[in-house]
């Protein structure tokens, strides 16, 4: 184990995948450069090579479709899209090629491709630069989305993405790429579709992914100080999602926030929100919260901004408003 | 329009027949699925591509076996002539469980991976990239498989065209982009969508090799496809081949579609004195064929439809417990 950022346990990974499996190549806009990946895509392509490190044009079609077509003929390739707002171009591929085929062919043509997809807010950026739009993949049947939150996630989820065989949405959060942790330093999986405790609690269960698990283990301090015992879920995947952990939780806990740095209406919280609703009523002892983003486009104004991004404070609010 | 001449004079007397064969197989199967769709036995949307049948012949037998093709929802006549299974291709029409992708495609979803057929889906020009990553899979695994994308004319229309082969170009990619421009987008005409008729310039702009030929002539169709093969396989990179040619029924289901526009009926009459099949036959007949021998080929033909009618009758449908099957794949070995 050694110190690691997010970002360069996500470089690790691609790195060990690279050089473990000849069937991996990285394909999109900007792998070689630090503007587009910081530093998490780092010199790929002088360790190994750009024909499997392959810096493309803005073609989120082609490209897309390229990655998903060498799937379909024996490769396992990792695409990269630096903002998730220019991979809604490749919509068609994604939702429905990617997703369908093996439905389609009745298992008959697999897809194992990692589509990866940077969130990358704030910084007056606004509208078009700063989506999170996990939701709207994880409605989509076929597909899978994973979220890390943590530097040892970042890379067992890319690797366990990379040998999954479907199509595997790969989302993280330029505001994560600077949390360090221990990283084991050879290949290891986390299973996608299994949620972590990040804290063990008696009074709420807040379920949190990407960005907001982060923000959750700050709020989850200040809530201990006020003699709050919270019970931390990161998600980790999106879908699959860990039912079993969060219903276990809650029905432990009887109270739920859940907290996700997108838009609330038919986002991923109204899923777990829903779903706990239906299948553990009986459990509840209060009204479940949601901690989302208000239901509005990105603005670029600092001061605006400030207002739009939810964070612990937010997360602090919700949960003692559970217990009221 | 400066077509590519014919390759007649090259072809022998055996790949003539062989053409042929293909031609009318594809004709005589759509035929029938054409009754079979008026009588409503078959709901799936049919698209036919009677009367472009030289292309999907002419192409295929210039590819290897282990060559893939991706195609639209016009691909009866892709699957066939790259030796996708009679029966399975009927029964998958025929929504039953025999079928090619077990009842869950119909005729817009053709698949045979044994043949190199990966995929056939209906979104305009959704194949199109995927062939392209066929083709640097090909590349990067140095296999010197060459990729086909079968397209028609309306899906020059979609950016996923231009971006294609661009990359394609760019990557020197050993692909081939067939366009059928058969002169409609279900309704629409060519000139009510482009101002110049000039799908062919795309290649160039692009930076590959464009051709355009007489997509009712199997013998260019043959002669074009084979060079631009030849050139993906030893790294001289993708093609763009137009195809011209006229569908003589409707955008979906047996019909011709009259009323799309004034100028359809007399299109028809004229293509139709074009037609791939009666050419490939005189052509035999000055090669000293018969057509008593030539017709002994559609008798077969018609036998081996009428089998696969009636398989895909007597298969059974899809149980309901597969409904949710496949929605993912299993792990595979890592």
């Amino acid at each position: 184990m050694r110190i690691l950022t997010y970002a360069q346990a996500i470089r690790e990974a691609h790195a060990q995948l690279l050089a473990e499996d000849p069937r991996v190549f990285l394909i999109g806009q900007g792998v070689r450069n630090p503007w587009y990946a910081g530093t998490s895509l780092q010199d790929l392509d002088k360790e190994f090579g750009r024909d499997r490190v392959i810096d493309s044009p803005v073609s989120e079609n082609a490209t897309t479709g390229a990655a998903i077509g060498a799937a379909i003929t024996g490769m396992r390739p990792i695409l990269f899209h630096p903002r998730m707002d220019f991979m809604l171009l490749a919509a068609d591929p994604i939702m429905n090629q990617a997703a369908n085929w093996s439905y389609l062919f009745a298992g008959q043509v697999a897809v194992p491709v990692v589509i990866r997809a940077v969130i990358n807010r704030g910084g007056e950026q606004g509208a078009q630069h700063s989506q999170a739009v996990q939701a709207l993949f994880a409605h989509v049947p076929g597909l899978k989305v994973v979220m890390p939150a943590t530097a040892y996630d970042a890379k067992g989820l890319l690797i366990a993405a990379v040998r999954d065989g479907n199509p595997v949405l790969y989302i993280d959060d330029r505001w994560l790429y600077e949390l360090e942790e221990d990283v084991p330093e050879g290949l290891y999986e986390v299973p996608i579709g299994s949620a972590a405790i990040r804290r063990s609690g008696r009074d709420v269960t807040v379920v949190a992914t990407s960005y907001m698990a982060a923000e959750a283990v700050k709020a989850v301090a200040t809530l201990a100080q006020r003699g709050i015992d919270v019970e931390l879920i990161d998600l980790r995947s999106i879908k699959p999602w860990d039912r079993n952990l969060v219903y276990s939780s809650v029905g432990k806990t009887g109270r739920l926030v859940v907290a996700d740095a997108a838009w609330m209406s038919g986002g991923v919280a109204a899923e777990i929100a829903a779903s706990v609703a239906g299948e553990i009523f009986h459990a509840l002892k209060a009204p479940i919260a949601r901690v989302c983003l208000p239901d509005a486009p990105a603005p670029t104004s600092a001061v605006l901004e400030q207002a739009y991004y939810v964070g612990a404070e937010d997360i602090v609010a919700s949960v003692e408003k559970v217990l009221l | 329009m400066n077509c590519q001449k014919s390759g007649a004079i090259s072809c022998s007397r055996e790949q003539l027949m062989s053409f042929l064969y293909g031609m009318q197989r594809i004709r005589l199967v759509e035929e029938r699925i054409g009754e079979l769709v008026a009588s409503r036995e078959v709901r799936t949307p049919c698209h036919l591509s009677i009367g472009q049948e030289a292309i999907p012949v002419g192409v295929c037998a210039a590819l290897n076996e282990d060559d893939t093709v991706w195609g639209g929802h016009r691909s009866h006549g892709h699957y066939l002539a790259k030796g996708g299974d009679l029966n399975a291709m009927m029964a998958e029409i025929f929504g039953k469980a025999t079928g090619c992708a077990r009842g869950r495609g119909g005729s817009m979803h053709l698949v045979a991976p044994a043949q190199g057929i990966f995929g056939t889906v209906p979104l305009v020009a959704a194949t199109i990239p995927l062939a392209v990553g066929a083709a640097l899979s090909g590349k990067l695994r140095g296999t010197h498989q060459v990729a086909v994308a079968f397209f028609g004319d309306g899906a020059t229309d979609e950016g996923h065209f231009h971006e294609s082969l661009n990359l394609a170009a760019l990557y020197r990619l050993p692909v081939l982009f067939v366009c059928e421009n058969n002169l409609y987008s279900t309704h629409l005409t060519l000139k009510e969508r482009r101002v110049k008729d000039n799908i062919v310039e795309s290649a160039a702009l692009h930076g590959l090799a464009g051709v355009t030929v007489d997509g009712n002539d199997v013998t260019a169709v043959y002669q074009a496809a084979q060079q631009a093969v030849h050139r993906a396989r030893i790294g001289e990179g993708p093609t763009l081949l137009e195809c011209r040619t006229y569908r003589w029924r409707g955008h979906v289901g047996p019909a011709a579609d009259l009323e799309v526009g004034a100028d359809r009926r007399r299109e028809l009459d004229e293509w139709q004195r074009h037609d791939p099949i009666a050419q490939c036959r005189a052509l035999l007949s000055t090669r000293g064929v018969s057509s008593d021998s030539v017709d002994s080929v559609a008798a077969k033909v018609r036998e081996e439809i009428e089998a696969a009618v009636r398989f895909a009758r007597q298969s059974p449908d899809p149980d309901e417990s597969e409904l949710l099957q496949h929605v993912y794949a299993a792990r595979r070995g890592c």
